[in-house]
């Protein structure tokens, strides 16, 4: 049908270079070293030998943003927070993805007050909202599975 | 030393300034002072021998709203080498509170006074650098008084990425040789 069958003795494959490039995205997701609360915890246990997010490539959590991939907004973000957070976004080199961890960063959660921003999708785009108070590690997992599927999606411009 | 013998030594040390002795739930001395005297109370408390209250603690305000006068001031006193702690309080009105600045007497009601003025908008005269401490510099109206909404709708602010042309990215970077030089 292709190459593999006309010439079977030489170990080739086909694919398209959009699959290719996707696959490596979503296959090394480096995350920014950022953590805002009590979620960030379960991120760093995420990261850790029990839950052992590397099966999933995205275990490399950088400490400059520039070399990152991925931020996950884990805690209440305040509004004094916000422009630096932004900041960081801004930071991140392209293509780059946003994962909002637990119920604070998505939508204020308990905060409901002045001082907590109800919702990190008015400060930068969210890919995935991971929900919990806070979420399990395992949750996380789920939410980088979930957006290493949507990249897979993802049409190169 | 209870709230008693600490307002009649207070009463000796500066004959003419009011002191109220209140009676206290927690067997902590309490005591009340004017707004004008409150320094040179708490310059007697931090130095006279018999007292000698040098760790400021604490201090804080409390709203009462409704209540009039509104706001309380509450400095928290330790005396270390006479085992006695101390709440001083002040009332102040509504209307334009303010009282005299302690950063004369400890270094450390710097930032506590700052914290107050975020908090409940209680001035401090003569503070040196009467900035907010907790929110953010453009915050408008002070969170924590009783009168303020909590629940508060509004969009959150962030700071966009700085946009240089060519020219000045070229320009910024042959000043940065020019410093590192």
């Amino acid at each position: 049908m292709g190459l593999e069958t006309e010439l079977p003795d030489i170990p080739i494959l086909t694919t398209t270079v959009e699959q290719v490039v996707q696959w490596a995205r979503r296959s090394a997701i480096w995350p920014v070293t950022f953590g805002l609360a009590c979620c960030a915890i379960e991120m760093m246990a995420m990261s850790c030998g029990r839950y052992d997010v590397a099966r999933f490539g995205a275990e490399v959590f950088r400490g400059s943003p520039r070399q990152a991939d991925l931020m996950i907004v884990a805690g209440r973000l305040s509004r004094k927070m916000a422009p630096a957070l932004r900041r960081i976004y801004d930071q991140m080199p392209e293509p780059k993805w946003v994962i909002s961890m637990g119920a604070c960063a998505s939508v204020g959660g308990v905060f409901d007050n002045y001082s907590i921003v109800q919702g990190v999708d008015q400060i930068v785009p969210v890919d995935v909202y991971v929900p919990g108070c806070p979420p399990r590690p395992e949750s996380l997992i789920y939410g980088i599975v979930q957006l290493q599927r949507k990249i897979a999606k993802q049409k190169l411009a | 030393m209870d709230a008693n013998a600490l307002a009649a030594v207070l009463g000796e040390a500066l004959p003419g300034v009011a002191v109220e002795a209140v009676p206290s739930v927690d067997l902590q001395s309490t005591l009340y002072v004017q707004p004008d005297d409150v320094v040179r109370v708490l310059a007697v408390l931090r130095d006279r021998a018999e007292l000698k209250f040098e760790v400021l603690a604490e201090m804080t305000a409390a709203d009462y709203w409704p209540r009039e006068p509104r706001f309380e001031v509450i400095y928290l006193l330790i005396s270390v080498q006479n085992r006695l702690r101390l709440r001083l309080k002040v009332r102040l009105p509504g209307e334009d509170p303010h009282v005299p600045t302690a950063t004369g007497l400890w270094a450390s009601a710097n930032w506590l006074e700052r914290e107050i003025w975020d908090m409940f908008g209680i001035a401090f005269d003569g503070h040196p650098d009467p900035r907010r401490l907790l929110m953010p510099e453009d915050w408008e109206g002070f969170p924590a008084r009783k009168d303020y909404p909590v629940q508060i709708q509004m969009t959150a602010k962030s700071s966009s990425a700085t946009q240089v042309t060519e020219e000045e990215f070229r320009a910024n970077l042959m000043k940065d040789r020019l410093v590192r030089k």
